[in-house]
């Protein structure tokens, strides 16, 4: 029997305490739990980079952890990105470069691109592509993602 | 008049919900007292099931119920075929569940029902079958042998022969002055959206109705197939389309599972989930691509090509899956390719293995055939001594001989067209953007410990009347707004704004005033689906018709309230105009309200909306030509593409965002499917491929910003928009293309590419082969 | 895809973990960044009754410097940390070039350097770096500590010298002398794949740039991380020309015995890894003669 554990977390400035079994992952935890739905499932074992999220400032993937360890935890998801109606630099460029097609592989590239122009404000290309390539996306080809990271760093793109 | 919506690069209306993640993909439905499913799968290739214990996994608190084939009872058909029901297929369907044997794999051989997925999981541990091994065969040669039978009582494992004859091939090989004969092998991948498959199934006990998210693709089709598994009537059955992770063709076809599902949700009468794990697509959901082609070419000695010759074999898997025999005799279809051939003569040949079923994977048999067309199309060239872009141009067919007829092509259904398109234009205007002439002098060249080669490939893509007609319905509202109603699919394409696009201009209104809907086979009585780039061709011009329809309707109107004819009036950005004049003469929302409140337009009628589909049995045909730029390391394998593009004419662009965006995806996933990608199984038919560790998708590093060109030189004349379909152009010219500019690379060291993938080890083990050779 | 029921401890302080350890053994497994271990569970590879997880045991995250040049590296030191470091960049830059190799950055945002050892993984980086440093394992249990040189720790498969009731702590990196030069070279699927085969290498020179002492280790190719004993054997006394490279390269050739899989043959192995010391040699020899005495 799986034992279970109070925990308490805070998502995105949000403050939750719940009941959780230790073997839940983190990310069934925002799903299930939260009804965070925007974290995805692309393959469930630390490949494909769907559920990034930011634990304490840095991305993670969330398939890779137990709810149970991020007890105490900050999490940012791709729900706590726009502020209101007012989109993320980074979600308004996602757009403007037409950097998803069916959406899926997306909050995990926005997650990642967040944290990595946090710590790299002013990236070249190769730094981004290096960046992301940890996510696999099937639609886009990921040139318009770098594109779009590119436009939300601030630099031109054509 | 207005500027027109279709071609201008409008950013998706859909994109707010998806980056903000607040779309709706199946695993983000929830239902009160849902219930999780989870498949017990077949560890083996091949054996006899001789017993199922599930005593231990009932007892696990929280199991509602295990069920496995008997317990389906009389309902349990096999998978039934949708297309390609070549005879001799049918003899190899899927069973639901298995029955006494399994036959590859992956396959389905009990249901678990439990309170959530993590116990589902703990009762497939628990659930004990005894298994009585077989021997496997999982290649074509050794199939063929027939020395063990995946289906005993069939007798044989070739599943059905398919035969192609056009023009007197056997003679023009006689008159040939060159011939050539190559073995070309595509290896089996698969398409592997983002999302896996997954399934929500309601069943209302109370009003027997069932509603179902997730099998999106063909909703019509699937639910005429499960209303009658489940022995309902089809209108009491909601097929619903949730948001969807990429389709690439595995995706929305029936599996076992789609009927597993909603079963579930009927017997206990509460709603079921099934979200398909990774490791279960890969092994469990259609494989594709692998075929085998046996390719004779015949030419006179200047390069004028007579013939063609070939048997292709498709490793069909265990079991005949929707698309029948559709990869392989598509494969078959269109290997002529852009080029004059006069004769051609072809054996399809269905091969039954112990490995999982097959089915399309975007550009089905299109890339396969453009690989060995195109390869053996460079061989000949360097044996004749032709310059391969010339020997291409002397063979293409000329824009005056469209439409142009290849002959009969495909099992049971009407000969091959190509409707229309400028062939050379498209060519000379590919080697022009791609700097051609410049970078032909690094063909073969050794440069800092690396082989450069530059190959190119020319393809066509067929689409269109795959399935005979779609559907859309039009709505003028309040407001004033119109409502687009579509009987397609949408996958991750955009089709919401892109039908925005053709809606708006052939109505005459705002594109803002219009919402657009899809995917739930209560909207439009009648439909097919999205698949084989045919989206925008057929839904797109049901949409272009019926919103012509509403449009007379409303000027008819406009007429009568007016005092003028018709065809005196126009429809432009929402507002009425005598012909002619500058002011608006009537308000649309003035006009709505009128309908809405009188009898004395409309014929008494409130509503303003118009249904119309497109029925077409005719294809559409892209086309274009695919160039890359490679490095080749030869010590390690390893290739490095320097540049690539996509040049390809699609008759019309309603979106260039959305198109380039197709063609720069499909590209990337081709240039994945040619270099990383295979499903390998190995010793006992074990499947090693099962994670995204072995199974290497391309990321980010491993492809060049790749260059799409699209062309509108030639619309299409089977449909009333031009278009020819943009969804797969991108993917299928990349294997050929690749190919040939590795083989250029490595010319020097005598290597010739005749089979897929050009993974490392495989680049390596032909360069250790022809030096092998070579010291001999 | 999801875990199989466990206990699960995630003890504040060393000795608590260790006593779990001492209670549970077998029966237990480290949690550490979870990189290796979390998709092993999910996938119900590893079935453990009990997870005891280190994260809270902050006291072995530290990076410190030695008097004597050594490097001192705790077990739960984050790989980004160690990548960040400018200490292990001065002190060991063949650390510091081997970190990016390893996953993608959120993969190293939470892998440790401990938890990647531990695991063993023959195709992955850091084994095959500790074991050309020659580097120490400490390793505790409720009896004590003790330390594990690098070529005594990896056994085999995913096999180290760790007993279930012991946790490595920490890793000891001998100080680097000079005149050495070392370098890193991999092929690997994509980007942050696990090496397909990989070699690293350390050449110390003598005065007139012939080299006197050497280490050549091949991982990705065998059941664990290999030092090629003959290999390094031949490059004594030779100094940095063609012919002696391909020398060394064909006897790494030869002396593989390495295993196929879905990614390459061991044909492949065997002939690449010999490309690749060739290639790290060229560096090593590079990097070496740039170091004055």
């Amino acid at each position: 029997m799986s034992s279970k554990h109070t925990i308490t977390v805070t998502v995105n400035g949000k403050s939750y305490e719940r009941l959780v079994e230790a073997r839940v992952t983190l990310a069934d935890f925002l799903r299930n739990e939260l009804d965070l739905t925007g974290t995805h499932l692309g393959c469930e074992h630390g490949v494909c980079g769907a559920c990034t999220i930011l634990l304490n400032g840095e991305a993670v993937r969330s398939c890779s952890l137990l709810a149970v360890q991020a007890d105490g935890a900050e999490l940012l998801t791709v729900e706590g990105l726009a502020r209101g109606a007012e989109l993320h630099p980074l979600q308004q460029a996602f757009q403007d470069q037409h950097a998803l097609q069916c959406g899926f592989c997306t909050p995990g590239f926005l997650m990642t691109a967040y944290a990595f122009l946090k710590e790299r404000p002013k990236p070249t290309e190769t730094e981004v592509r290096e960046a992301i390539s940890g996510n696999l996306c099937r639609c886009t080809g990921y040139l318009p993602i770098v594109k779009a990271i590119l436009q939300a760093a601030g630099k031109t793109t054509t | 008049m207005a500027k027109p919506y279709i071609g201008a690069p409008i950013k998706r209306r859909e994109d707010i919900r998806f980056i903000t993640g607040k779309g709706t993909y199946a695993d983000d439905i929830k239902l009160p007292g849902m219930l999780h499913a989870a498949i017990l799968r077949s560890p083996r290739a091949h054996a006899r099931i001789r017993s199922i214990d599930t005593a231990q996994a009932r007892a696990i608190p929280g199991v509602v119920w295990i069920f496995t084939l008997k317990d389906i009872g009389e309902m349990a058909v096999p998978v039934p075929m949708r297309m390609y029901k070549v005879p001799g297929l049918e003899r190899y369907l899927q069973p639901l569940l298995a029955r006494d044997k399994v036959r590859y794999m992956g396959e389905p051989v009990a249901v678990v029902v439990a309170e959530s997925r993590y116990l589902a999981e703990d009762a497939l541990d628990a659930i004990e079958v005894e298994y009585e091994d077989l021997p496997e065969v999982l290649e074509l040669r050794a199939a063929m042998r027939n020395e063990v039978l995946v289906h005993e009582e069939n007798g044989t494992n070739l599943a059905a022969v398919h035969e192609i004859s056009i023009g007197d091939a056997a003679r023009a090989f006689e008159k040939a002055d060159y011939v050539r004969r190559e073995e070309f092998r595509v290896h089996r991948h698969t398409g592997n959206p983002m999302e896996t498959r997954g399934l929500v199934a309601n069943f209302d006990v109370g009003k027997r109705e069932l509603t179902a998210y997730g099998m999106t693709k063909l909703l019509h089709y699937n639910r005429q197939v499960i209303a009658s598994f489940l022995k309902l009537p089809e209108h009491n059955l909601h097929f619903i389309e949730n948001d969807i992770g990429g389709g690439f063709g595995i995706r929305g076809e029936l599996y076992p599972e789609d009927f597993l599902i909603p079963f579930a949700s009927m017997r206990l009468g509460r709603p079921v989930k099934w979200i398909e794990d990774r490791r279960e697509h890969l092994m469990a959901a259609n494989h594709s691509r692998e075929v085998t082609c046996e390719l004779e070419i015949a030419a006179k000695k200047d390069g004028t090509l007579l013939a063609l010759r070939a048997r292709i074999y498709g490793n069909m898997g265990a079991y005949v899956r929707t698309h029948g025999g559709l990869v392989p005799c598509s494969t078959a279809a269109l290997l002529p390719g852009p080029y004059r051939i006069p004769n051609y003569q072809c054996k399809v040949h269905c091969v039954i293995t112990n490995k999982t079923g097959m089915g399309t994977y975007r550009a089905p048999g299109r890339y396969e055939s453009c690989f060995f067309r195109e390869r053996m199309l460079d061989m000949m060239a360097a044996d004749l001594e032709i310059d391969p872009v010339d020997l291409r141009r002397k063979n293409l067919i000329q824009p005056e001989e469209m439409p142009y007829e290849i002959g009969l092509t495909r099992p049971g259904t009407n000969p091959t067209v190509l409707d229309s398109g400028n062939y050379p234009s498209a060519l000379n205007r590919a080697l022009k953007e791609f700097d051609y002439d410049k970078l032909r002098p690094l063909q073969g060249r050794f440069e800092n410990g690396r082989y450069h080669g530059i190959g190119l490939a020319y393809f066509v893509k067929n689409t269109g009347g795959l399935e005979p007609y779609e559907g859309a319905r039009v709505v003028l509202r309040d407001g004033p707004s119109v409502t687009v109603y579509l009987s397609i699919n949408v996958l991750g394409q955009g089709h919401e704004t892109a039908m925005a696009q053709i809606c708006a201009d052939a109505l005459g209104v705002p594109m803002d005033w219009i919402s657009v809907f899809h995917g739930n086979t209560d909207l439009v009585p009648f439909g097919w689906g999205t698949f084989a780039s045919r989206g925008t061709v057929m839904g797109g011009s049901a949409l272009h018709l019926a919103a012509q329809g509403l449009k007379k309707k409303i000027l008819t109107i406009a007429g009568d309230h007016l005092g003028a004819g018709p065809a005196e009036l126009d429809l432009q950005e929402g507002k009425i105009y005598r012909k002619g004049t500058e002011a608006p003469a009537l308000d649309l929302g003035k006009l709505v309200a009128l309908v809405r409140h009188s009898t004395m337009h409309n014929q008494g009628q409130p509503e303003l909306e118009e249904t119309a589909y497109f029925n077409s049995n005719k294809m559409t045909h892209s086309y274009g030509v695919h160039l890359a730029h490679v490095a080749v390391d030869p010590e390690t394998g390893m290739v490095e593409i320097l540049k690539y593009m996509v040049v390809e004419d699609v008759g019309r662009c309603i979106n260039p965002l959305l198109v380039h965006g197709q063609a720069v995806g499909a590209a990337v996933q081709g240039i994945g499917g040619t270099l990383l990608e295979e499903l390998v199984y190995g010793e006992n038919g074990q499947l090693l491929t099962t994670t995204f560790r072995d199974y290497v998708l391309p990321s980010s590093t491993d492809v060049p910003a790749i260059e799409s060109v699209v062309l509108e030189e030639v619309p299409s004349p089977l449909n009333p928009l031009g278009v020819k379909g943009a969804g797969e152009g991108g993917m299928v010219g990349t294997g050929a293309a690749l190919a040939n500019a590795v083989s250029y690379a490595l010319s020097s060291l005598g290597v010739e590419i005749k089979e897929l993938p050009l993974s490392p080890d495989k680049v390596r083990a032909l360069i250790r082969r022809r030096s092998a050779e070579q010291a001999r | 895809m999801k875990p199989a029921p466990f206990e699960y401890f995630a003890p504040q302080a060393i000795d608590e973990a260790l006593k779990l350890l001492q209670k549970y053994g077998e029966e237990a497994k480290v949690l550490a960044g979870g990189q290796s271990l979390m998709p092993l569970l999910s996938l119900r590879l590893a079935r453990p009754a009990v997870i005891i997880d280190i994260n809270r045991l902050r006291d072995l995250a530290f990076i410190r410097s030695e008097p004597d040049g050594g490097l001192r590296i705790g077990a739960l030191a984050r790989q980004r940390a160690v990548e960040r470091s400018g200490q292990v960049a001065t002190q060991c830059p063949l650390i510091a070039a081997a970190m990016p190799l390893i996953g993608h950055f959120q993969i190293r945002n939470r892998g440790t350097i401990g938890g990647s050892l531990a695991h063993a993984d023959p195709a992955a980086e850091l084994p095959a770096v500790s074991l050309t440093l020659e580097a120490e394992f400490v390793v505790r249990s409720t009896r004590g500590e003790r330390a594990i040189a690098a070529k005594d720790f990896f056994l085999g498969y995913m096999t180290t010298a760790i007993e279930p009731s012991e946790l490595l702590t920490e890793i000891r990196i001998p100080a680097t002398r000079p005149r050495v030069g070392w370098a890193i070279e991999e092929v690997a699927r994509r980007r942050g794949d696990f090496a397909m085969v990989g070699v690293v290498t350390l050449v110390e020179l003598n005065g007139n740039d012939t080299c006197q002492n050497s280490r050549i280790v091949v991982f990705g190719a065998g059941e664990k991380p290999e030092r090629v004993a003959r290999a390094e054997r031949l490059l004594c006394g030779k100094r940095t020309d063609e012919h002696a490279l391909a020398e060394v390269a064909k006897a790494v050739t030869e002396d593989l015995d390495p295993v196929s899989d879905v990614h390459a043959s061991a044909e492949y192995r065997k002939e690449v890894g010999g490309v690749l010391t060739r290639r790290a040699l060229q560096n090593a020899f590079k990097r070496a003669q740039k170091e004055t005495a």
